[in-house]
């Protein structure tokens, strides 16, 4: 094994035991913590796959800002950080037989594709990449049009949100 | 390649590394001689009373909503600024467009006192 690969499985190893600390910590704003380690796990695993564009969005938009949302809509709307009662509720086993039988069905399927055995082609100059995007994003024939339409979705949102959270005088609370 | 990272990786490894080692040398120099005081949460050197975990102001939200929009707009800088020199004047327009409408936005949030706190 390269050390690549030893990087690998050791970042999967993490994310995934964050990913299931998130669902079963009792405190919620521990859940919200170990999300950041999980979505900071698919960052590296992006710059495992030389996508350093992506890892860059991954940690600015989903770590910076979504992490930072999620934790203060925790503290936002609960009263009690801690949950009580059951985390599990009686037909837990449906869903976790489901799900073991999807995975297996997929590893199945996946075990027989052609791709698992031939070595992948060797990726472009990643430099050159982002500024391809670039070109692409303003370019008329590509996405110039949805980069100008994400433009008016963020300004969107922003009214919304302004709208959501301002006082409204004369409505009753 | 990914040898870029290794910055990255060092200076990673280093911020843990001191802050595990500034909290075990806290932990193994420090004295320790706790009174009920002690203990008790700081609050300004005032007596702690009711719940420390207790619902924040709105107004949090909006700060974070507005955050994660500007974060947005400056990923899509990101592309756009690496390739700039290539992209000569039609580029440039296209950006002003961009940034053009987020600004009727921020004036909007201005405008309505988003951006003050009260």
């Amino acid at each position: 094994m390269t050390i690549q690969q030893v990087f690998f499985l050791a970042v999967a190893a993490i994310t995934l035991f964050a990913a299931v600390m998130v669902v079963s910590t009792r405190r919620i704003m521990h859940a919200a913590l170990w999300l950041i380690l999980a979505l900071f796990g698919v960052a590296v695993s992006f710059a495992l796959l030389e996508t350093g564009f992506f890892a860059v969005v991954q940690v600015v938009v989903y770590i910076g800002a979504i992490a930072i949302l999620i934790i203060f809509a925790v503290m936002l709307t609960r009263q009690v950080f801690l949950d009580v009662g059951p985390q599990l509720n009686r037909g837990w086993w449906i869903p976790a037989v489901l799900v073991a039988g999807l995975y297996a069905a997929l590893v199945g399927v996946l075990s027989t594709w052609s791709g698992f055995q031939t070595q992948a082609a060797a990726l472009p100059e990643a430099a050159s990449d982002l500024s391809q995007f670039g070109l692409a994003l303003v370019d008329v024939n590509a996405y110039a049009v949805p980069f100008e339409v994400a433009s008016v979705l963020l300004l969107g949102a922003l009214v919304g949100a302004i709208f959501v959270a301002s006082d409204r005088k004369g409505v009753e609370r | 390649m990914l040898i870029e990272y290794v910055p990255l990786i060092i200076i990673t490894t280093l911020a843990v590394i001191l802050a595990i080692l500034v909290v075990i040398l806290g932990a193994l120099f420090g004295p320790r001689r706790p009174t009920a005081r002690k203990s008790a949460p700081y609050e300004s050197g005032m007596t702690p009373f009711g719940a420390a975990q207790r619902r924040i102001t709105v107004r949090y939200y909006l700060v974070a909503m507005l955050f994660i929009l500007f974060d947005v707009e400056t990923i899509f800088f990101l592309p756009w600024a690496v390739a700039f020199r290539q992209l000569g004047l039609f580029g440039l327009i296209e950006m002003f467009i961009f940034i053009g409408v987020l600004i009727v936005g921020y004036i909007y949030a201005w405008k309505k006192g988003a951006l003050e706190w009260e």
